[in-house]
């Protein structure tokens, strides 16, 4: 590929160039920018789902669900107590009934406590609600370990039921992963869109220096010489475009990334780019200038099988 | 002697039109000067094209230095056109490349080195009188001289064989003597010469040369040049 830039100067002047002199950097330029922007959502999309993702496999919640209160608090002690036993769980957690209150406040309003100045009046007490035990899995939280989850316990709580916490939030990551996939499908709709404008570039210069190609053609000049001077001149151009495209796109990344950190909730927070995330925007313009390079050759090799 | 061009039974029809060229059937010697004239339209520039493979016959066989020149593949023809040396008639010159630059285009295609094509291009602007204009560029050349850098491009590489449309048309009687003791002096050396022409007065000022005459797309034979294989220009 290096040879491509490696061209002496007299052949380079057989077709003059000009740098950013046409629209094709500009157009480049705007493409990066926008394929930057695309591809750090989607990038940002996955990390943010696969931290949610492994934040929550190792994790599972044990609902005891019995009507007596005393016959609950019983089961909910000797279930906890015989989880800690396990060398299957790191963390165990019995989530206290305030936690729980709170819990389900969005959905049932305030329990206890006072509102608007009057006594809300606690109902907690009223409501069958089940005792919940958070437990951190030494592994992720496959089948086979929360069937183990369920034999252990199922003699000490028989109505106790054993959920993985992914699948709480499963719709939320689905949603991510669909938003994820939707940025990388811009991604590729704006390659796509890159290198029809190369073509269309190519074949404009390629009329534009007809004249000179055929002479080059009738004193022996091969496909691969005359392709070698397109391909550099719209390689340069697009890497001059790349690199303005990738200057403005990283500069509304951060400045998004410091407004959603501004917001400080949840999903929201957890959208960030690791390092390697940003290594592959880096390359953005070079994988640009890659793509405009081989669309170029492929154009100008096709136009001049054409002729003799 | 081994012909370097032979045709046979050669036709060429530009689309769905009647042939512009019919039933060419000749033999090229190397070392020979040949004039090829004709009436305008009469299919000079056609049969010069396919003399240096700007085009293929519509029907016939081609042998260019001992190959088929018809099915050859496209991979091979660039290494055949340097080996042929071409004056057009409309010069064709890059017109954002000095004089310089333009007649040394022919030994860069070919890979010639820098250090070794600064000399020999310099000489050919002093032989084409042009040695003052090496940094103009063709627009501001005029019509002569933009010729003379068409010749000079042509010659460069020593072809071993020049093909050459009209290339006296717009030069001055002392010129164009001038351009067609060029095209003998390269002659002697061994390049097969062949000039398009209206002008049958250039005949005379090359002694011994062929002469081929197009009508109608047919060539005919005056000087019997193409039943009897002419004697090397040195013996003639």
């Amino acid at each position: 590929m290096l040879s491509m830039f490696v061209i002496p100067g007299h052949d380079r002047r057989l077709i003059p160039e000009g740098r950013l002199s046409g629209p094709m950097p500009w157009v480049i330029a705007i493409m990066i920018f926008l394929t930057v922007l695309a591809a750090a959502t989607g990038l940002a999309f996955a990390e943010a789902g696969q931290n949610v993702s492994d934040q929550l496999a190792s994790r599972a919640t044990v609902q005891i669900i019995e009507a007596n209160p005393d016959r609950k608090a019983q089961q909910t002690n000797d279930a906890a107590a015989r989880l800690r036993g396990m060398a299957l769980i790191d963390e165990v957690r019995v989530l206290p009934a305030q936690e729980i209150e709170e819990l389900i406040a969005p959905w049932l309003g305030q329990t206890s406590g006072t509102q608007g100045g009057q006594d809300a009046g606690g109902f907690l007490e009223d409501i069958p609600l089940p005792a919940l035990i958070d437990l951190k899995l030494a592994r992720p939280a496959g089948d086979e370990e929360l069937e183990a989850v369920r034999s252990a316990i199922k003699p000490l709580a028989p109505g106790a039921r054993v959920e993985p916490s992914s699948s709480l939030i499963s719709p939320v990551i689905s949603l991510v992963r669909s938003l994820q996939w939707i940025a990388f499908g811009l991604v590729a709709l704006l390659a796509m869109a890159t290198a029809a404008a190369v073509i269309i570039s190519a074949r404009a210069a390629l009329n534009t220096h007809k004249e000179t190609i055929g002479v080059i053609h009738l004193l022996g000049g091969t496909d691969r010489q005359i392709s070698r001077l397109f391909q550099r001149r719209i390689a340069l151009d697009a890497l001059l475009g790349g690199i303005l495209g990738l200057i403005c796109g990283t500069a509304i990344i951060l400045l998004l990334g410091m407004q959603l950190s501004a917001l400080g909730s949840g999903l929201v927070q957890s959208l960030g780019l690791s390092w390697y995330s940003w290594l592959l925007i880096g390359t953005v313009p070079i994988l640009g200038m890659v793509l405009a390079m081989v669309t170029a050759r492929m154009t100008v090799m096709g136009a001049l099988k054409k002729i003799l | 002697m081994n012909e370097i061009v032979q045709f046979e039974n050669v036709g060429l029809r530009y689309g769905a039109g009647i042939e512009t060229l019919s039933d060419l059937s000749f033999t090229l010697y190397p070392g020979s000067f040949y004039f090829l004239t004709g009436a305008s339209g009469a299919g000079k520039t056609s049969l010069l094209k396919l003399l240096y493979l700007a085009q293929r016959p519509s029907r016939g066989l081609i042998r260019l230095f001992g190959e088929d020149a018809v099915t050859m593949s496209r991979e091979r023809l660039p290494g055949f056109r340097r080996r042929i040396g071409v004056v057009f008639q409309d010069f064709r010159l890059v017109p954002h490349l000095s004089a310089f630059d333009n007649i040394a285009l022919p030994l860069r295609v070919a890979g010639v080195k820098e250090k070794d094509l600064t000399t020999p291009v310099a000489e050919m602007l002093d032989w084409v009188g042009l040695g003052d204009r090496a940094e103009a560029r063709p627009a501001t050349l005029s019509g002569g001289e933009q010729q003379r850098v068409a010749i000079a491009r042509a010659v460069i590489g020593r072809p071993e064989i020049l093909v050459a449309d009209e290339p006296t048309g717009n030069v001055d009687p002392e010129m164009a003597v001038r351009l067609l003791q060029l095209f003998e002096a390269l002659n002697t050396l061994g390049t097969t010469i062949v000039v398009a022409t209206h002008d049958i007065h250039l005949l005379s000022k090359v002694p011994g040369a062929q002469m081929m005459k197009l009508e109608k797309g047919g060539l005919s034979d005056p000087t019997g040049s193409l039943r009897n294989p002419p004697l090397p220009r040195d013996r003639a």
